[in-house]
């Protein structure tokens, strides 16, 4: 469904992806706080970099395979239906009017939801992803990865036919970009994690991991808050341009992400006490991010109590997820991409089907977001871990042991994040 | 290892689209659409084992 808008809807809409970067601005300062000193500097060019390569390779081909409802697209016809896979035309968004109408906001969206995609990988990759394989691979996914997954879930492609064509309540929904921003990014993050292999010191001979603590939790937890709106905005954006909701409901859509972030944050910080003793700082905000995440999905579908709920679920599973990752799996995942976005983002489209039941058609809803999730893990997985190796193969994405031995600030900028910043021995033994 | 794994993740997903297109009825739709998922999740597992067998042999 891609109705035309209002002026209400299109002057909000228009206000609500202003705010956009800021989610892209919050998720770089939190990743910057979770790494090391020595490459925090590193971390902030990566993501300003990778931003832009993301919103010059999607204004070349991305928007152009992503499309619109409204546009035309490619469709292979199975048993009658049409499968529409892929959308056609508008490279470099020529023939597209920038006038304001709904495809024209899509397309500005998209070329900030696929920066917000790009840069979560650098939150698993941090202190050893060179910064020239990191804009390769976002050409990678900015090209090719988002753009085919995101036209199938907002392009009118057949994730999103699937209820007009199979009957499966209004189709695969997904109005914030759980799925298509949030679970592709953080699906490559593991991608990029398994390729890149742990830092230097993570893992001793047994397989023990050791704690390589951040270097500024302030960092971390303003990047929460300024997240926040970054996220209301991308939100209320997503929910405006592709399910066609009432600007009066832009307000059900704000308290929502608010109340599903700060359940995310409780259930991290309560769980961290009762197992510590203490809450833990990144740990609750890895929480947070995990209930903007997870509520991003059904955002306008699902009253603010199931809001919260959603919320708390992700902030429990996140904080639970990033040890098993790293404890178990051997994970090496300094931001906690993996499990705040993917685990979260998958957890978040399952759950519109659970909480939007009654409203969205009953169980052929949840049918559908499990052939969302499954296409995701089944897919995309495959697809962005393959097109990555492949990368890898002709440009190693590791930096040199000389590089992570220096810290990446200095090997690959020649300066560091805090050149002034000495450390005076005799402030802690002398008095 | 890892390959089988990925191909059998991909296997997984093509039974979820085929059970969508193939059958109507809810039941058995959502029987297929479980079976599918429960391949990927078999192919999830072979990908993860593979990774930790090349850790374990790089330490």
């Amino acid at each position: 469904m891609h109705p035309m808008l209002s002026s209400t809807a299109a002057a909000l809409c228009v206000f609500s992806i202003l705010l956009v970067p800021l989610a892209v601005a919050g998720l770089a300062l939190i990743y910057s706080g979770l790494g090391r000193s020595r490459s925090a500097a590193h971390t902030m060019m990566a993501s300003l970099c990778v931003m832009a390569v993301a919103a010059v390779v999607y204004f070349i081909c991305g928007f152009a395979w992503q499309g619109y409802g409204s546009l035309p697209g490619h469709a292979i016809a199975f048993r009658g239906k049409p499968w529409n896979w892929i959308s056609t035309g508008h490279y470099f968004l020529r023939g597209l009017a920038l006038d304001g109408s709904p495809a024209s906001l899509a397309a500005w969206l998209g070329m900030l939801s696929v920066g917000l995609a790009a840069i979560i990988p650098l939150g698993s990759g941090a202190e050893r992803w060179k910064l020239r394989a990191c804009c390769a691979s976002t050409v990678v996914l900015a090209g090719w990865t988002y753009p085919l997954f995101a036209h199938w879930v907002w392009g009118g492609g057949w994730l999103a036919q699937l209820g007009a064509d199979y009957g499966l309540g209004r189709g695969f929904v997904d109005a914030g970009g759980a799925s298509a921003i949030q679970a592709v990014g953080g699906l490559t993050a593991l991608s990029i994690a398994w390729i890149l292999g742990p830092r230097r010191g993570k893992y001793a001979a047994g397989g023990m991991p050791a704690a390589l603590p951040g270097h500024n939790v302030v960092l971390v937890l303003v990047g929460c808050l300024v997240a926040l709106p970054g996220w209301t905005g991308l939100n209320a954006a997503g929910s405006l341009l592709f399910l066609g909701i009432e600007p009066s409901r832009v307000a059900v859509v704000a308290i929502n992400t608010l109340l599903a972030a700060s359940a995310g944050a409780l259930a991290a910080a309560g769980m961290t006490l009762s197992r510590f003793g203490k809450p833990d700082a990144s740990l609750t905000a890895n929480g947070w991010v995990s209930g903007l995440v997870a509520g991003s999905a059904g955002c306008a579908l699902v009253t603010p109590l199931a809001a919260a709920f959603i919320g708390l679920v992700a902030g429990a599973l996140a904080t639970l997820s990033v040890e098993w990752f790293e404890a178990r799996l051997g994970v090496d995942d300094p931001g906690g991409a993996v499990s705040v976005h993917a685990v979260a983002g998958i957890w978040g489209v399952m759950a519109v089907g659970l909480f939007a039941r009654a409203a969205q058609g009953g169980a052929g809803q949840w049918l559908a977001q499990l052939v969302g999730v499954a296409t995701l893990l089944g897919f995309v997985f495959p697809l962005t871990y393959g097109l990555n190796r492949l990368l890898n193969r002709f440009y190693p994405y590791r930096v040199e042991p000389e590089g992570e031995r220096q810290g990446m600030d200095l090997y690959e900028l020649g300066a560091g994040a805090y050149p002034e910043f000495i450390t005076h021995t005799d402030e802690f033994t002398l008095g | 290892m890892r390959l089988a794994g990925f191909l059998i993740s991909v296997a997984g997903w093509t039974i979820v689209l085929t059970a969508v297109v193939l059958f109507s009825l809810p039941a058995l739709r959502t029987g297929f659409v479980l079976a599918g998922v429960a391949v990927e999740a078999l192919g999830w597992v072979l990908v993860i084992r593979s990774h930790l067998g090349t850790r374990r042999g790089a330490a």
